[in-house]
């Protein structure tokens, strides 16, 4: 069936893939899976953000079919979603995190850009080598140990940054308990894990300039802004999607580094979306309320991504 | 053309120079904060707690000792061991088909099912969190560590099929053409063409995967009360107390992130060109 299909399309001269009666059957095992693990307790949390589902207040009243949970929770139409456009300490948590995107996505972008530049640059090898695996270091450290190790980095008394802090500037920081520098600190091992993530991507993207293009326009200019963005950046463009999908994502959900750093102090300095909504939802208990916050959360990702997927890189 | 010269460095002139300082600066920066940790985690509390960093001291085992005696370190090991590559392997038996569809046929809603499939990782595990919790209670999943298995899947799928559509899409058409004319079928060609050509992004999404899984912290704090624990939730639970006993602190950290860094720095050449989604042209 197939077979004859694709003769046809080739005798017909069209080489495009139009076949398409197998895909189901390659896709079929994971969208099931997919949809069953994900959709189910996405579609409860919807359910939820429509309750006033108040933990210790509500019971368990069996369940329907053995599958779904149910609750005498009250139902309250939009109730949590309107009180979150009330809610300042929301939309602190939510500039909070957006702030925090805006600032580190650049800077590991950049960072990671220049790494990746250098790792291309001729010269140098086995230092390159070195480079290229100990990129690998910081992405492959477990998350929540990222913050167990800025609580020692950047300890007041015997951290020590703060010791160079005070070689170099004359005295300590307190970076953990001055709500400015909380937020710099976690930036800063936020960076020091993610970065090397855009600088191998980016390097990878690099090595698929093919070489003669490359020489080429070497040889046109003398100028490497020229060549970055002439001839390098198209190559990168997929490779910097991705990043950008996955960062935002990353970051509009960090939780564990900020867990273990600061737990969202001092104060609520820290307090990223996830860690807020985390509170909300397992130490105050709204879990209704939660998983209002939560669908925002989604919603703002998915338009998000949307958006660079358009603008960004248009094929997929 | 001299000053070109220098400036594609080979080793020699200014710029040289500067490329060698950059790399290593990267490289100290990058390394650094382990470094520190292994090393804390091998003092004496007192050197810790020094206002002047120690860079050299009497190394002990002390804390290591410690802490195996507080928690059951090498049972979470085991378990972050075992939901890892049980992640790993039902991810990629289930994502590579998946990648594969994508990169290779044309259907309805193609982009909404990839777009479904990113957005899987988009999801903050806050939000899934409790109602999975309540209804892996109903399958009497709690506390094993197949809830986990099962939730992970939900961002590393994703991974998978991200990373391998793009190494699929890197095989020549042609290919396919000619194996079809031989007779193959989809998924022979699929099994005995595709997926033997795709091993380098296969390889990369597996590595990934099992990073985020064997590193994953906020299902497992909620899903998992003693005999499921994860290495990762071991490593949280000193945070509590007054004096914190860093040297204990910094030995559970090494041993929950070293396998992962080692195994990573050995399999990095692989990592690398993996990414470079071009290896088949």
């Amino acid at each position: 069936m197939i077979n004859v299909r694709i003769n046809n399309r080739m005798k017909a001269g069209k080489k495009k893939k139009t076949y398409s009666s197998g895909a189901w059957f390659f896709l079929a095992p994971a969208v099931i899976v997919l949809f069953l693990v994900g959709i189910f307790p996405l579609l409860f949390a919807l359910w939820n953000s429509l309750h006033q589902f108040i933990l210790p207040k509500v019971h368990s009243q069996g369940s329907f079919l053995g599958v779904w949970p149910l609750f005498d929770a009250p139902f309250n139409w939009f109730g949590n979603y309107v009180a979150l456009l009330t809610d300042q300490s929301f939309q602190e948590a939510l500039t909070r995190t957006l702030i925090f995107l805006v600032i580190n996505l650049p800077i590991q972008l950049v960072l990671g850009l220049a790494i990746a530049l250098l790792l291309h640059k001729p010269g140098n090898e086995l230092l390159k080598k070195i480079g290229r695996v100990s990129l690998v270091v910081p992405l492959a450290t477990t998350f929540a140990v990222v913050g167990l190790m800025g609580r020692l980095l950047f300890n007041l008394d015997f951290g020590v940054l703060n010791y160079f802090c005070s070689v170099i500037f004359g005295h300590r920081l307190d970076w953990l308990a001055d709500p400015n520098l909380a937020f710099v600190s976690i930036s800063i091992m936020e960076d020091w894990q993610w970065t090397p993530f855009c600088a191998l991507i980016l390097f990878s993207s690099l090595t698929m300039v093919p070489v003669e293009i490359e020489e080429a326009a070497r040889l046109e200019t003398d100028k490497w802004w020229h060549i970055l963005w002439k001839v390098q950046l198209p190559f990168m463009l997929p490779g910097i999607t991705v990043i950008l999908i996955l960062r935002t994502a990353d970051i509009l959900k960090l939780f564990d580094v900020v867990y273990t750093m600061t737990r969202g102090g001092p104060g609520s300095a820290t307090e990223l979306i996830s860690v807020f909504v985390q509170r909300i939802g397992f130490r105050v208990f709204d879990q209704g309320m939660a998983s209002a916050q939560a669908v925002v959360m989604l919603v703002i990702a998915t338009i998000l991504s949307r958006l660079y997927v358009k603008y960004v890189y248009k094929e997929i | 053309m001299a000053t070109s010269e220098a400036k594609r460095g080979g080793g020699a002139g200014l710029g040289g120079i500067l490329h060698f300082l950059a790399l290593l600066l990267v490289i100290v920066v990058c390394v650094f904060p382990f470094y520190w940790m292994v090393t804390s985690s091998l003092k004496q509390q007192n050197v810790i707690l020094a206002s002047t960093p120690q860079f050299l001291f009497q190394p002990t085992l002390e804390n290591y000792a410690r802490a195996f005696s507080k928690f059951d370190i090498l049972k979470s090991l085991q378990n972050s061991l075992f939901v890892a590559l049980m992640t790993v392997g039902f991810s990629l038996l289930l994502g590579t088909p998946a990648a594969y569809a994508i990169a290779r046929f044309d259907f309805k809603g193609k982009k909404d099912i990839w777009f479904w499939f990113i957005s899987n990782r988009m999801l903050s595990p806050i939000v899934v969190a409790l109602p999975f919790f309540l209804i892996a209670r109903n399958f009497r999943l709690l506390d094993t560590p197949w809830a986990l298995i099962l939730i992970y899947l939900t961002f590393n799928v994703p991974i998978v099929v991200w990373i391998c559509a793009d190494q699929f899409r890197n095989i020549p058409k042609e290919l396919d053409e000619a194996a079809t004319l031989e007779g193959y079928n989809s998924f022979a060609i699929f099994w005995k063409i595709a997926l033997p050509l795709a091993t380098p992004g296969i390889a990369v999404s597996a590595i990934f995967s099992f990073i985020f899984s064997w590193n994953e912290l906020l299902y497992a704090l909620i899903l998992t009360r003693s005999e499921a624990k994860t290495a990762p939730v071991v490593a949280t639970s000193f945070m509590s107390g007054y004096e914190l006993p860093w040297g204990q602190i910094m030995a559970t950290g090494t041993l929950v992130a070293l396998p992962v860094i080692v195994f990573s720095m050995i399999v990095s050449r692989q990592l690398v060109r993996g990414l470079t989604a071009g290896a088949i042209k």
